[in-house]
């Protein structure tokens, strides 16, 4: 602060401009007020908080009315507190990536897009900004939604084997690792949102990588979708947050690796696409 | 200050922007004018670096507008298209784009009364109407305090009192030493503020010119004079600076460079009877229209519906 006293002290003829400058700091400061700015912000994030906390009580009180009645579905056998606290991970990770689309899409649908681009025309400032404005903020709602979901989770499925306390190995774990791949969801939304320039766009392709593809894999023979399988976005996501892991499956780590490279690989193209085309 | 040097762009086969060479000055209004798809919008799009020129270049108070350290305080910039969230509302649009500049809260809201837009900051904009829309738009172009002010067709939607708004702010702007860039397709428009034109069409410069300059080019101090005697008519109306024409065998003289009054006090000084004396003032539609009738790229046609029934 002390170069504005500096500068207004010295006389001049002419009234001194204000020194207005564009700064990384400024530009993320700006994203944020934007946020929250907008009614659909808080709507949808309450909807990705309500499926993730709901979705895993109902799932613990299915278990639990199985187990009391004995007549138990196979899916849900194996089950932990972990794995029925977390069910609502699928649902959250929609309304969670469908935003992230939204914060940058949606401005190139209104046309808010010119506004920010002229206000920072080096652009990329912007694309950072975005994603981790909002990949932290989906970061902290699924990480509470994860330990919420737990806890109550837990409480249901208490005195059946599925039983288990935050002190269990590896649960911890788990949901942080729920939180951090809903927060890259978030990323790769606000990424695929800026590489298509199109909310419908980005959400079909979305949905398509997290649910659909993993899907169409299983029509491979089998061979092939060992090899291929672990590594899908889906899947490689899946790991970082599951309890237990087969043969197949990636670590925790390894996962998180791949997830990564998947979140760099859609912002890298939509920085490439941000940096090259006309808006 | 904006200075665009052969600037183009291009858009497949299409040329939007076909070599413009311009110098935007400071502390007058310029106004930008042309036909609809002429390619105003794609030279002001240009200017601000939302599009990149296919060739050429455009720079602003020195610097192409991405260089500078903070673009709103050197263009303030209204485009024609929306570029307004509809969700969010007037005080938060300026707000979030004030933040990445480090642009205090006061002077959000002083645009906010400069614009008109006290009683609706708080309502959304989406539910604006197209004149609070572009106030919205003025309010967010002169956020900067910028030394330049871009805006594309801003009397678009105004009703009668924002227009008036508009003309007086662009002078004060202008009086205040800053450049002032406007676009219009209405001439009519364009003569009650600039001073300076930049007439394009198809994407060409068609003149760079004063609105005094266009008039006299277009013939604008003509007078066409009917007389006894053209032939001696002709001959005492003769000198520096005067240009006569007109048929043999007519009685008609069309003179430049000499008033109506002038032509008359003369031809009474010599005894010639005079039967007609008028001066033909052109419009600035008038030599607008001329310019760019061969550079309009949409052309009305009355006899649409022959053409219709027509085999291909």
């Amino acid at each position: 602060m002390s170069t504005l006293t500096a500068t207004a002290e010295e006389p001049r003829t002419t009234p001194a401009r204000p020194a207005y400058r564009v700064t990384g700091r400024r530009v993320l400061s700006s994203e944020w007020a934007k946020l929250w700015s907008l009614r659909s912000t808080w709507i949808t994030l309450g909807l990705g908080l309500l499926f993730l906390v709901a979705f895993g009580l109902i799932a613990a009180s299915r278990y639990k009315s199985g187990i009391h009645t004995g007549r138990m579905d196979r899916d849900f056998a194996a089950s932990t507190a972990v794995s029925l606290s977390l069910f609502g991970t699928n649902f959250a990770q929609l309304a969670l990536g469908v935003l992230g689309v939204l914060v940058t899409a949606g401005e190139y649908s209104t046309g808010m897009i010119r506004s920010t681009l002229a206000a920072v025309p080096r652009r990329l400032p912007v694309l950072w900004s975005k994603a981790a404005v909002f990949g932290l903020v989906a970061l902290a709602v699924g990480t509470v939604g994860a330990f919420v979901a737990f806890v109550f989770g837990s409480g249901i499925v208490s005195g059946t084997p599925a039983a288990m306390g935050l002190s269990h190995a590896g649960v911890v774990r788990s949901l942080l690792g729920a939180g951090l791949y809903l927060g890259l969801v978030g990323v790769i939304g606000c990424a695929l949102g800026a590489l298509l320039r199109s909310v419908a766009g980005g959400i079909s392709v979305l949905v398509a990588v997290l649910m659909l593809i993993p899907g169409l894999i299983s029509l491979l023979p089998s061979s092939w979708q060992d090899h291929i399988s672990p590594y899908l976005p889906s899947n490689a996501g899946e790991s970082m947050f599951a309890l237990t892991h087969d043969a197949t499956a990636l670590s925790p780590g390894a996962g998180l690796l791949v997830f990564l490279g998947w979140t760099a690989l859609a912002l890298g193209g939509a920085a490439y696409r941000l940096a090259r085309t006309d808006a | 200050m904006i200075d665009a040097r052969k600037l183009t762009k291009r858009y497949g086969e299409k040329t939007a922007v076909d070599g413009l060479d311009f110098v935007v000055r400071p502390g007058t209004v310029t106004g930008f004018l042309g036909p609809n798809g002429a390619g105003k919008s794609t030279t002001m799009r240009m200017i601000v670096g939302l599009d990149a020129p296919s060739d050429g270049s455009v720079t602003v108070n020195g610097h192409h507008y991405a260089r500078h350290q903070a673009p709103l305080q050197e263009v303030g910039t209204l485009l024609e298209a929306k570029s307004v969230h509809p969700g969010r509302s007037a005080y938060n649009h300026l707000r979030a784009l004030a933040l990445t500049h480090g642009i205090p809260r006061r002077r959000v809201d002083e645009v906010i009364d400069l614009a008109g837009l006290a009683s609706v900051a708080k309502q959304r904009a989406g539910a604006f109407s197209l004149g609070m829309g572009q106030r919205l738009g003025i309010a967010a172009a002169l956020l900067g305090d910028p030394q330049t002010v871009m805006l594309d067709e801003p009397v678009n939607g105004l009703d009668p009192e924002g227009v008036l708004w508009i003309r007086n702010l662009l002078k004060t702007l202008a009086d205040e030493g800053r450049t002032v860039f406007v676009s219009s397709h209405l001439m009519s428009e364009m003569a009650l503020v600039a001073d300076h034109l930049i007439i394009v069409g198809r994407g060409r410069l068609l003149a760079d010119t004063t609105v005094a300059d266009l008039i006299r080019e277009a013939g604008g101090d003509m007078v066409k004079v009917a007389s006894q005697d053209p032939a001696r008519l002709r001959d005492v109306l003769a000198g520096p600076g005067v240009d006569v024409t007109g048929r043999i065998g007519s009685e008609e003289l069309q003179v430049t460079g000499l008033t109506a009054r002038e032509i008359g006090l003369k031809a009474a000084e010599h005894g010639i009877a005079l039967f007609e004396l008028s001066a033909r003032t052109v419009s600035l539609e008038e030599a607008f229209m001329d310019l760019t009738k061969d550079a309009v790229e949409y052309h009305g046609t009355t006899s649409g519906i022959e053409t219709l029934g027509r085999p291909a």
